[in-house]
């Protein structure tokens, strides 16, 4: 299983932002996006998911394979954190919640309401939904945004632990996890030209 | 899809949902209706098919923002879009979530509404068949105008003005079957064409929506 | 290079090509409308069932006609946004939808002010008035749709999906208005069958008032669209000068 970013720009609004990118990961490896912000790491990260078409080249990963996490968790505020979870385990077609409320530790707020969590219990309830997903491929967007220095080892951990199981991850963050990821800086591939207007073509006024 | 609509049920009908809201605005226009055209029983019986039917479009319009708006805030329409169901799937269940929190109540209570219009006593089951029947199209179309302005800060009153124009056809047909049943004539013909609304919007409106929400996100 | 129509989907051309033709299209509008209007008006003879109140027939019939148009216009124009992505194509989609639905408000007034004499009524829920209020409906929304996004790519590709959709919609509500009543409004003024058409007095100023309104509105389109190009360059440049 491969993932293969080949050449790709993207738009963020009317405005292209990052070009030329390239990048393969395979099985067991991770790749943090590293960059300024509004460089267009979440643009990048969404075109790879499938949220929004490439300006230009091609990404290449096997069918159904992707598990996305933004920024914002979707959660449901008046279902308990298993009703969350349980949710998008069948609609992902897979059985168990139970791993991954243990590998965020989240045992004990089993019954509690989503909307009565913390920010950080929150985004542990968010993060821990990639567990039940069973893809292969997972994109992050900043998960650590908002996890305390023991949360954010329980997420490193989880991600190891998929990346160990054959699992590719993909994220954007500034946070050292200590993982044995590639970090891919998108700072030198700020679009150079202006986007790609038709009304930009001069001398028509 | 199955956990999508039980989902969406669930939070309909726990606090804060909604559920209801329609309900008691359908009450309240029919309530209204006689300050308004006067007591006189006649004038109602006139009017009750027409009232009845606007008032449960009405009553449907007003939830129709909440289909994709808070999954929209929340992050899980994106989430949505990338998880293995078929964007075109989701949309009909939205649909049919939204059916079923809001058309089916409106159906049902519509012949008690019509009591106190002083409905014809013929159009009690034809008020309940052509709702039962035409409810479901105004859903569907509310569900693609709600994709429509699934981006959009207050796209509610938008919604509004581009929903209701699309009504025109189903009110039409749905209120025009109650009317000639209760006037005695031969109600095949606008019972067919709400039908064949209903299934022809059933049919296409999911892959408009799914494109508009695809557009919107990206 | 071989000619080809799609040449005039990029902006420049379009802009070249609308300016040297824009003045011609201007003048030939002012000719047929002034020919046309002034024979109606005041060299025609008065119907001998209707009076002088039939010469309004002169403004009704080709805005009307134009209202129903301008909206196949835009649907044509949204088709191609769709299938080819040509953004001029869309922008007048864009440009016609004002003109269109000011052309529904004058063919829904002249009518209530023949109405009037004829019927004795200003409004009447005739299956034709019907359906030209409703699609001014259809106008409205389009034009709220397109003034609500931001994003001009966005409100181009939901516009267009709202007009197709829409299409579909006016259609039905044209044949369930029809349904629903039958309606005083007279035949057709014209048709192809020229057994039913009005008499050759009426029928030649006619043809020059609805030429006239062909050519009014391709000009204000051409006006309108060159407009919309220009401030879609104008949001580009700012974009570029904000990015540098």
């Amino acid at each position: 299983m491969e993932l293969v970013v080949k050449n790709v720009a993207c738009a963020r609004g009317s405005l292209r932002v990052i070009e030329g990118v390239s990048f393969t990961l395979r099985a067991g490896e991770a790749l943090v996006l590293r960059g300024p912000n509004g460089i267009g790491k979440t643009t990048l990260l969404r075109t790879i998911a499938g949220l929004q078409p490439a300006l230009e080249g091609q990404i290449e990963l096997p069918e159904d394979a992707v598990a996305y996490a933004g920024h914002a968790d979707g959660l449901k505020g008046p279902l308990s954190v298993a009703q969350n979870l349980t949710f998008w385990a069948s609609i992902y077609g897979t059985r168990g919640i139970e791993c991954a409320l243990e590998a965020f530790d989240m045992t004990a707020l089993l019954d509690r309401q989503a909307q009565d969590l913390s920010a950080g219990q929150k985004r542990r309830l968010g993060l821990a939904r990639m567990e039940v997903t069973g893809r292969p491929i997972w994109i992050l967007d900043e998960p650590t945004v908002s996890l305390d220095a023991a949360n954010t080892a329980l997420f490193a951990a989880m991600v190891a632990r998929h990346l160990d199981a054959g699992g590719i991850a993909l994220m954007a963050t500034h946070i050292e996890l200590g993982l044995e990821a590639k970090v891919l800086d998108l700072t030198p591939f700020k679009a150079r030209d202006d986007a790609p207007e038709p009304f930009l073509d001069g001398g028509f006024l | 899809m199955r956990a999508l609509l039980f989902r969406d049920l669930a939070l309909a009908v726990k606090a804060g949902g909604g559920f209801g809201l329609s309900l008691a605005f359908f009450l309240i226009v029919v309530v209204l209706v006689p300050f308004g055209v006067g007591p006189d029983t006649g004038v109602l019986r006139e009017v009750a098919t027409g009232v009845l039917w606007v008032g449960a479009l009405l009553a449907c319009l007003l939830s129709l923002d909440r289909i994709f708006q808070l999954d929209y805030e929340d992050g899980s329409l994106d989430l949505l879009v990338t998880s293995p169901l078929p964007l075109e799937g989701l949309v009909a269940v939205k649909a049919l979530a939204h059916w079923l929190t809001t058309g089916l109540p409106l159906t049902l209570v519509a012949p008690i509404l019509g009591v106190l219009l002083n409905l014809d006593p013929s159009g009690f089951g034809w008020i309940v068949a052509s709702l039962a029947l035409g409810t479901p199209a105004l859903s569907m179309i509310g569900t693609f105008g709600a994709a429509l302005t699934v981006g959009l800060k207050r796209g509610g009153l938008l919604l509004s003005l581009l929903v209701l124009p699309l009504y025109v056809p189903t009110l039409i047909f749905g209120a025009e079957t109650v009317r000639r049943a209760v006037d005695g004539f031969d109600n095949t013909t606008p019972l067919l064409m709400l039908s064949g609304i209903t299934l022809g919007t059933l049919a296409i409106l999911p892959f408009a929506a799914a494109a508009a929400i695809r557009i919107n996100l990206r | 290079m071989p000619m080809s129509i799609w040449e005039y989907a990029n902006p420049k051309k379009f802009m070249q090509t609308s300016s040297a033709v824009l003045p011609w299209v201007a003048g030939l509008t002012v000719i047929c409308l002034v020919v046309g209007l002034v024979w109606g008006f005041f060299f025609t003879p008065d119907d001998f069932r209707q009076g002088s109140t039939v010469k309004i027939i002169y403004v009704h019939v080709p805005s009307a006609m134009m209202a129903i148009n301008v909206w196949v216009m835009m649907l044509v124009t949204s088709l191609i946004w769709i299938i080819r992505r040509h953004h001029v194509s869309v922008l007048a989609a864009k440009a016609a939808a004002p003109i269109g639905a000011t052309m529904t408000v004058i063919a829904l007034f002249t009518g209530a002010i023949w109405g009037q004499p004829m019927w004795g009524t200003w409004w009447e829920w005739d299956p034709r008035l019907t359906s030209f209020l409703i699609l001014f409906l259809f106008y409205l929304g389009y034009i709220a749709l397109w003034s609500a996004i931001e994003n001009s790519d966005t409100a181009a590709d939901l516009t267009s999906i709202l007009c197709l959709v829409g299409s579909v919609f006016a259609v039905l509500s044209r044949y369930a208005a029809q349904f629903w009543n039958q309606g005083l409004h007279q035949g057709a003024t014209l048709s192809l069958d020229k057994e039913e058409n009005i008499s050759d007095v009426f029928y030649y100023p006619l043809l020059f008032c609805l030429a006239g309104f062909v050519l009014l509105f391709v000009t204000l389109l051409l006006i309108r669209t060159r407009t919309e190009i220009r401030s879609r360059r104008l949001k580009a440049l700012r974009l570029r000068e904000r990015m540098a």
